[in-house]
C-alpha cells in the first residue's frame, strides 16, 4: 500500500513543489494562519507538518543530493503504512486547504497545493476517510455526491418555475451559457435556481440547465483523485460541447470553480472549446453591462464571506464586492477580509468527513468571531454551498441568530424590478 | 605551512568549490524536475507574478503580524545584521581584496559591533523559539539545530577574531566558515536560494489567476 502511495507522491512532486520542500526553514508562522491550530492551540495542526510524509518521500527518492546524504545516512527513513495512516486526519480532517499559509509563510510555499498533491498519494493507495468514499460511491452511482438524479433536479426545477412564474430551459441545444449547480445548492438552496432564472431573464442570456451535466462538485479534487476528477470534468466538456454552448457558468461552490476553471483544462488534457465563467463573475459583468440594474438595496448590516476557493485561490476579489456595494445599504467588511480571510473549515472535504465535524465546528468559532466582532450583523453573505451549509451548522451549534444568505439570491431580490429585460 | 594558511588556503579553496558546485547542483536539480505546461487560459501575467510573489513576501501582513512579530524581528535582526557583517567587515572586505582585487568602504568598529549585537539577538531568539515554542519544537529537526549552531560559531569565532591579533582565533574562524560552506548546500540553509524558487512558484500560479497571495 505505501508503495503505491510513495510512487503517486513521488509522481506529483514538480518542480514547484520540491521547490516547496526544498525552501521550508520550520519557522512555524504557518501554525498561526491555520484555522484548526488556531481553534486548538495543538502543534499537530502545524501545516507543514502536515506534510511530512510526503518531505520524507522525497528526500528519500527524489531531492537532488540525496546519494550523498545517502552515504552519510541522512536521508529520512521510508515512508511505513502506519506513518500515512497516522497522518491521515492531518490530510483530510485539519486541512481545508483553504491557503491562507501561504500569506504568511515567508518563503511562499502553497501548503494547500501541496496538500491537494499528497492526497493523491492517499487516494491511489485508497487511505481515505470514510465520509469521502461514500461521496465517491454516491459519485459513481449518480454523478453527485449528495446522490441527487435527474429526477430529483426536474422536480426541483419545476418547483422553482412554479414560484417564480418563469419557464427555466433544460437541455437546450445552441443555448450560450450552461448552468452547473451542486448537489447542495439542488437539495438545500434550490432558490438559486429561481434566482438565475429572474437573473437571466432580465439580462436576456441564452441559457439552459442540463440533465447530463448538472453537477459542479468534484469530488474527485476533494479526494485528490485525479481520475475520477477528470471524469467529472469530462463529463461537464462532453455536456458542453453536445450542446455547442459558449460559456459554462460554475456555480456558487469554491472548489468547483477551481475544478473546473483552473484544474479542468490540466485534468482532461486539452483547452476547454468554451469559457468557464463563476456566477459571482458573469453577475459583475452582467451588472457593468446594465443588463441586470440594481433596485432597492437590502437595508440589514451585512457581511461577506470570502470563500477560499473563490477568492483566495480563485482570483475573483473585486467582483463580489462591487456587487455587494449595489445590493446593500449597509455593507460592513470583516477584519481581515479579502483575500486574508478565514475559511468555513469545512472546505475541502472536511464538511463530507463525519470524523471531522467537532474540529470543523471548533474552526468555525474564528469565523463566527471575525463576524460577530463587527457588531449586530443581520446577515452574512456566503457565495459558496459548502461554505453555507457549514456556516448553518456553525450558527446552529453556537446558537447564534445571524442569517446566512447566497449571493445570487440577494442580487435577484435586489433587482430592479421594472426594468425593460436587456437584449444579447 | 600553518594551521591557519590551511584553513585559509586549500582547505578554503576546497569547502569554496563544494559550497557552489553542490548549490549548483541542487538549484538545477529542483529547476530539472519540471512541471507541466498549465492548460488553463490565464488571466493574469505568471511572469509578473512570480516576481511580485518573490518581493510581496519580504512584507508581513499586519493580520498576522502581530502574532508572528518575535520571529519577524528575530528574522530580519539576524539576516540584515549577518549581511552587515558578511558584506561590510573590514576583515571581509580585505580577504575578498586579497583574492580579488576588489575593494568597498568598510563599517565603523562601532557599526560592526552594532550589527554583530543585532544579529546575534536575531540569531538567539530564533534558536531559543526552536525549544521553548511548542510548534517549533514539533517540526525542528537535527538540521534546523546544526545550522543554527555553525552559523552562531561562525559569527562567534568571527568577533573573536576581530582584531586579527590572534592567528589561532583568525584560524578558528576560518575553519568553521570552511566547515560551514561544506555544510551550507546540503541543509536547510540553502532557503538563501531555494527561497526565490518556491516564491516564485507560488506567485506564477496565482499571478495568472489575477492574484497576489
Amino acid at each position: 500500500m505505501s508503495n503505491i502511495a510513495i510512487k503517486t507522491l513521488l509522481d506529483q512532486t514538480d518542480s514547484d513543489i520540491a521547490s516547496y520542500l526544498e525552501a521550508c526553514v520550520h519557522c512555524g508562522e504557518c501554525a498561526e494562519a491555520c484555522h484548526f491550530y488556531e481553534a486548538t492551540q495543538d502543534p499537530k495542526y502545524t501545516p507543514t507538518y502536515k506534510l511530512q510524509p510526503l518531505v520524507k518521500a522525497y528526500k528519500r527518492h527524489k531531492a537532488p543530493l540525496r546519494g550523498i546524504k545517502k552515504l552519510f545516512g541522512l536521508v529520512p527513513d521510508e515512508v511505513t503504512d502506519e506513518e500515512l495512516r497516522e497522518w491521515e486526519p492531518l490530510i483530510y480532517d485539519s486541512c481545508t486547504m483553504c491557503g491562507r499559509c501561504t500569506l504568511v509563510c515567508p518563503m511562499g510555499i502553497d501548503i494547500a497545493g501541496t496538500i491537494r498533491k499528497v492526497r493523491e498519494g492517499y487516494a491511489a493507495a485508497e487511505i481515505i476517510p470514510e465520509g469521502l468514499t461514500s461521496a465517491r460511491g454516491y459519485v459513481e452511482k449518480t454523478g453527485s455526491p449528495m446522490g441527487v438524479t435527474p429526477k430529483a433536479l426536474l422536480a426541483q426545477i419545476k418547483r422553482q418555475e412554479k414560484e417564480t412564474g418563469i419557464e427555466i430551459p433544460v437541455d437546450v441545444v445552441g443555448a450560450d451559457y450552461l448552468a452547473l449547480l451542486s448537489s447542495m445548492e439542488i437539495m438545500g438552496y434550490p432558490e438559486i435556481i429561481g434566482a438565475y432564472a429572474k437573473l437571466f431573464r432580465q439580462a436576456g442570456l441564452s441559457w439552459t440547465l442540463s440533465t447530463k451535466a448538472y453537477e459542479a462538485t468534484n469530488i474527485g479534487v476533494q479526494i485528490g483523485s485525479a481520475p475520477l476528477a477528470k471524469s467529472l470534468v469530462q463529463k461537464v466538456v462532453d455536456e458542453a460541447e453536445a450542446l455547442g454552448v459558449k460559456h459554462v457558468i460554475s456555480p456558487e461552490c469554491g472548489h468547483a470553480y477551481g475544478a473546473l476553471r483552473w484544474a479542468g483544462p490540466n485534468l482532461v488534457g486539452k483547452q476547454f472549446s468554451f469559457e468557464v465563467v463563476h456566477i459571482i463573475e458573469l453577475l459583475d459583468r452582467l451588472r457593468t453591462e446594465g443588463r441586470i440594474p440594481p433596485g432597492a438595496k437590502d437595508g440589514r448590516k451585512l457581511t461577506l464571506h470570502d470563500p477560499c476557493q473563490i477568492i483566495r485561490r480563485g482570483g475573483l476579489l473585486q467582483e463580489p464586492r462591487r456587487l455587494m456595494d449595489d445590493a446593500c445599504a449597509n455593507f460592513v467588511e470583516m477584519d481581515g477580509a479579502g483575500i486574508a480571510n478565514l475559511c468555513c473549515g469545512g472546505g475541502g472535504g472536511v464538511s463530507a468527513n463525519p470524523r471531522a465535524e467537532d474540529l470543523k465546528t471548533k474552526a468555525f468559532a474564528a469565523k463566527l468571531k471575525q463576524i460577530t466582532d463587527i457588531g449586530d450583523v443581520d446577515a452574512v453573505v456566503v457565495p459558496c454551498a459548502n461554505c453555507r451549509g457549514v456556516f448553518e451548522d456553525g450558527m446552529f451549534e453556537y446558537d447564534s441568530e445571524i442569517d446566512v444568505i447566497g449571493l445570487g439570491e440577494l442580487i435577484a431580490d435586489t433587482l430592479k424590478d421594472d426594468a425593460p429585460a436587456a437584449k444579447e | 605551512m600553518t594551521f591557519l594558511q590551511f584553513v585559509e588556503g586549500p582547505f578554503f579553496y576546497v569547502a569554496a568549490a563544494i559550497f557552489v558546485a553542490a548549490a549548483l547542483w541542487r538549484m538545477v536539480g529542483i529547476i530539472r524536475i519540471g512541471k507541466k505546461p498549465d492548460l488553463a487560459p490565464a488571466k493574469g501575467s505568471a511572469t509578473a507574478g512570480w516576481f511580485k510573489g518573490n518581493l510581496r513576501h519580504f512584507f508581513p501582513r499586519h493580520l498576522f503580524a502581530e502574532r508572528t512579530w518575535m520571529h519577524i524581528l528575530g528574522g530580519y535582526g539576524f539576516h540584515l545584521g549577518l549581511f552587515a557583517l558578511l558584506l561590510f567587515a573590514a576583515p571581509h572586505i580585505a580577504f575578498v581584496d586579497r583574492f580579488t582585487g576588489l575593494s568597498w568602504p568598510a563599517l565603523p568598529r562601532w557599526g560592526f559591533i552594532i550589527a554583530a549585537q543585532i544579529s546575534f539577538a536575531g540569531l538567539i531568539v530564533l534558536w531559543v523559539r526552536r525549544f521553548c515554542d511548542p510548534v517549533m519544537r514539533l517540526i525542528s529537526d537535527w538540521d534546523d539545530h546544526v545550522g543554527s549552531w555553525l552559523t552562531f560559531l561562525v559569527m562567534l569565532t568571527g568577533c573573536l577574531a576581530l582584531q586579527q591579533s590572534h592567528d589561532a582565533l583568525r584560524a578558528t574562524h576560518m575553519l568553521f566558515v570552511d566547515v560551514w560552506l561544506i555544510y551550507f548546500p546540503f541543509s536547510r540553509l540553502m532557503h538563501a536560494f531555494t527561497f526565490f524558487l518556491s516564491r516564485g512558484a507560488t506567485g506564477a500560479n496565482y499571478g495568472r489567476k489575477g492574484m497576489n497571495p
